[in-house]
């Protein structure tokens, strides 16, 4: 009977089926907003399914130089990875499905592997837009990858667990702490930009400079099983803040915790829009200095105070 | 004063008004009173001097006699006409008007050559 | 790290029209640049030469897109000039109004496309949604959106009315506040600004060296503007400013460009305000007397110049076009060197690049590299090319 359910939870909800359907909505709102914003009308509410089954029935074209199996396994790693981490964040209630101690480091890590399959991505198509793009990911990936560990690390210190279910639990039964993490809250969200390679920080896939770097060699199913990973690397990303900084779903019955959970969620992709929408791609050397002079040290900052609030009220 | 996000008073603004983008074919913008569209032909009033056909840019239009008596028909090639009019202004007779007619796109190549007599 | 040497274009994304550049990079840096021209070699002026004068205008005004009455009226005045006629003052007036709006919006979508390039696309679709305004005003004036056809020999084809001009006023209204508004974010806004500011550099001395001309120019501090400086149209009789800027990068040609559509506006008001009585045109022979001339106007990118040589026919014997584009394709490689890879859209936008209206020179040379195609050959190759997917084109 275990594996049944095991089996359910990974295939349907909250796994894959789920996953994708709210990933694919939560690209679509990203994109409507996006849109509105810009006082233009949007794609309709179908659109990512379309984009999606149309990409499926595109030719594969894999180039000559590049290495067959890699590129083909690629795009799923990604998409597995992204999958696999959902599995740990507390959705309904505070409990995830699988949860021990220190799995907030492995959903970190497990969101950091998407960015490496780009970079392989890039690296093993051999092309020179492709190869640009993916050394960019990684210049940028140790940009951004500091501030957001260490602002996720401020709630875990507070809470003294590493586990997310803990952390969430903990936070439900004392919500005023969530207010202490509001600095960690924003860097947190702009650096979450970084990994998710939205403007302003879009530097690896910069259209008008690398054509679509990484991934330019990509196309049909690869390509739409990349694009549907990084839709779910939004929601994953989105997920892991609300429980983070959010409170999750405040312990509340299921079904009000279910629907607190999507409110949250859609609240941040549409902050994340927001941010896309007011400003332009900055350089690489321009996100270095950004990320580890300002970014970074506020980072820091959120985490004495948190040091300093532990020893004195906990 | 300088800060990343300067236009976002002006975003939220924006979304709150409806979109600008016209839905065409279900929504059309007013089409401006002089648009040089189709060109429309008269036969009544063209004494077949060619003066059109000498400065039509692109060759676009031909006019041949029909019959015994001076009546002409037009041909006008769609494919090739660049809406500039032209004609109409060579015309001595004003025997050619712009119309506002302007979805003139068509799956078979024959049906562009339009005839008026 | 060792250099690579990246191909950009002929088909790129950054680039609209097809144009080939070399870049040499050494990681991010740009350490040269090579720009190949000639992909959108399209025989405009050998064309004119069998095509009568009318026809010509028509051909002409399609060498641009953007800046279709300025390549017309370039034309236009060089041949009104031969055949020794001069235009009524308010056909003048008719012609600068349509010039200034056309520099009007061709800036708003330069606006438009540097924000796309530097990844500000809400700047895009702010700029291109309000430039429509203009385009809107454009159709009303002269019935069409992008290729007015409002120049004739001798004059304009359409009068501009009270009802029009009123409406003319009315969106200069609403643009100059919009473009105050642009002014704001492009300056203050870090991230765009920031990709502006030091990128694409191009000193007053080089400027000057490499024959920069319009707002690549005017930006480097380089006060040159055809229409102070040999005034055609109506600019003799109207007061404005030529804006220049000492930054001498993308940030001082955007500067630039801004700025002049705010001098647009007045210029437009005054224009409008003050037009002058009389008629359209003037009667000009079918047949051009033989002689030649040179014809310069103030496009909104640049100097254009346009050589036209009558022999007494109908048909010119010879048009030669230096589109403005050409002028400051020297310069790129100037702008490009030691810069980034990721500021080279934007440097390439900034000199807002025309390409197709500069490639009028082709050179084909046959597999065995000796002998060139003429003429005769390329016109019969052409018209085979199309026949065989179903286009007869042979009546042209
Ligand atoms: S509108 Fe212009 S192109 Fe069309 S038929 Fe008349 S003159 Fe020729
Ligand atoms: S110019 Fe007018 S009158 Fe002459 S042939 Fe053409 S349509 Fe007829």
């Amino acid at each position: 009977m275990e594996i049944v359910w095991t089996l359910l939870y990974m295939l349907v909800f909250p796994g894959f089926l789920f996953l994708t359907t709210y990933g694919m909505i939560c690209e679509w709102v990203d994109r409507k907003l996006y849109a509105r914003f810009q006082s233009r009308l949007g794609p309709p509410w179908f659109q990512p399914e379309a984009d999606f089954i149309k990409l499926l029935s595109k030719e594969e074209i894999i180039p000559e130089a590049a290495n067959p199996v890699m590129f083909r396994l690629l795009p799923l790693f990604a998409l597995a990875s992204v999958l696999t981490a959902f599995l740990y964040l507390p959705i309904w209630n505070t409990a995830a499905i699988y949860s021990f101690s220190g799995d907030l480091i492995v959903v970190f890590y497990l969101l950091t592997i998407p960015t490496l399959t780009f970079f392989l991505a890039g690296w093993h198509s051999t092309s020179l837009f492709a190869t640009l793009g993916s050394v960019r990911n990684v210049t940028q990936l140790f940009a951004y990858e500091v501030p957001l560990l260490i602002s996720l690390l401020g709630p875990a210190l507070l809470s003294g667990s590493w586990s997310l279910s803990e952390m969430n639990q903990f936070f439900v039964e004392r919500p005023i702490l969530l207010l202490v993490n509001i600095i960690g809250f924003f860097v947190a969200l702009i650096a979450v930009q970084g990994k998710l390679e939205r403007v302003p920080f879009d530097i690896p896939e910069a259209e008008t400079e690398i054509v679509a770097g990484s991934f330019t060699e990509f196309s049909g199913k690869l390509l739409g099983i990349f694009r549907l990973a990084i839709d779910l690397e939004l929601v994953v990303a989105a997920t892991l803040i609300s429980v983070v900084f959010l409170g999750g779903s405040f312990g509340l019955h299921p079904v009000l915790g279910f629907i607190l959970f999507i409110v949250k969620t859609l609240l941040i992709v549409a902050i994340l829009a927001l941010f896309r929408t007011v400003m332009a791609r900055i350089r690489i050397e321009q996100m270095m200095k950004f990320c580890w002079r300002y970014l970074a040290p506020i980072s820091l900052f959120q985490l004495l105070i948190n040091i300093l609030v532990k020893a004195w009220f906990l | 004063m300088k800060y990343p996000g300067k236009i976002l008073p002006e975003v939220l603004k924006t979304a709150m008004k409806p979109p600008v983008t016209v839905r065409y074919p279900y929504e059309r913008t007013e089409i401006p009173e002089g648009f040089r569209g189709k060109i429309h032909f008269d036969a009544k009033l063209c004494i077949g001097c060619k003066m059109c056909m000498r400065d039509c840019p692109a060759k676009a239009v031909e006019i041949e006699k029909i019959g015994e008596d001076k009546v002409f028909k037009a041909t006008f090639y769609l494919d090739h006409c660049i809406y500039c009019a032209q004609c109409v202004d060579s015309c001595p007779k004003k025997a050619l008007a712009s119309t506002p007619e302007f979805e003139l796109a068509h799956y078979q190549r024959d049906k562009l050559a339009d005839i008026q007599k | 790290m060792s250099e690579i040497k990246i191909p950009i274009g002929p088909q790129h994304p950054a680039l609209k029209e097809p144009e080939s550049f070399s870049l040499t990079l050494e990681g991010e840096r740009i350490i040269d640049a090579e720009v190949k021209l000639g992909y959108n070699h399209r025989g405009i002026e050998k064309a004119c030469e069998s095509r009568n004068y009318i026809q010509d205008i028509y051909l002409i005004e399609r060498i641009c897109g953007i800046c279709s009455h300025s390549h017309s009226t370039c034309f236009v005045q060089a041949v009104e000039e031969i055949a020794g006629v001069e235009i009524s003052a308010r056909a003048q007036f008719i012609r600068t109004i349509v010039a200034e709006l056309e520099r009007i919006h061709s800036h708003l979508l330069w606006l438009g496309v540097a924000g796309h390039e530097v990844g500000f696309d809400t700047l895009f679709m702010y700029a291109w949604r309000d430039r429509e305004a203009v385009l809107d005003i454009l159709a009303l004036i002269s019935g069409n959106r992008v290729n007015y056809g409002i120049n004739t020999l001798g004059g304009v084809r359409r009068d501009i009315d009270k009802e029009q001009s009123r409406k003319i006023l009315e969106i200069i209204k609403q643009l100059t506040e919009r473009t105050e508004y642009y002014i704001k974010v492009a300056t203050n806004e870090p991230t765009f600004s920031g990709r502006l500011s030091g990128v694409g550099k191009l000193s007053t001395e080089k400027a000057k060296e490499l024959g920069a001309v319009g707002p690549t120019a005017r930006a480097s501090s380089i006060e040159r503007d055809v229409r102070r400086d040999d005034p055609y149209g109506a600019y003799a009789q109207i007061p404005f400013k030529v804006i220049t800027d000492n930054h001498a990068d993308v940030l001082g040609r955007t500067i630039v460009r801004v700025f002049e559509l705010l001098e647009s506006y007045k210029m437009l008001k005054y224009l409008v305000q003050n037009m002058p009585e009389g008629a359209l045109t003037v009667k000009v022979p079918r047949r051009i007397p033989a002689g030649e001339a040179i014809s310069r106007y103030e496009a909104p990118r640049g100097e254009d110049i346009h050589y036209v040589r009558a022999n007494g026919t109908e048909m010119p014997e010879r048009v030669k076009v230096r589109a403005p584009t050409l002028a400051n394709l020297a310069a790129i490689r100037e702008m490009l060197r030691g810069g980034f890879l990721a500021d080279f859209p934007i440097v390439i936008a900034a000199i807002d690049p025309c390409f197709s209206c500069t490639d009028r020179a082709i050179q084909l040379v046959k597999d065995n590299g000796a002998e060139t195609v003429d003429w005769r050959q390329l016109r019969d190759y052409s018209i085979d090319w199309h026949k065989k997917r179903g286009i007869d084109l042979s009546r042209i």
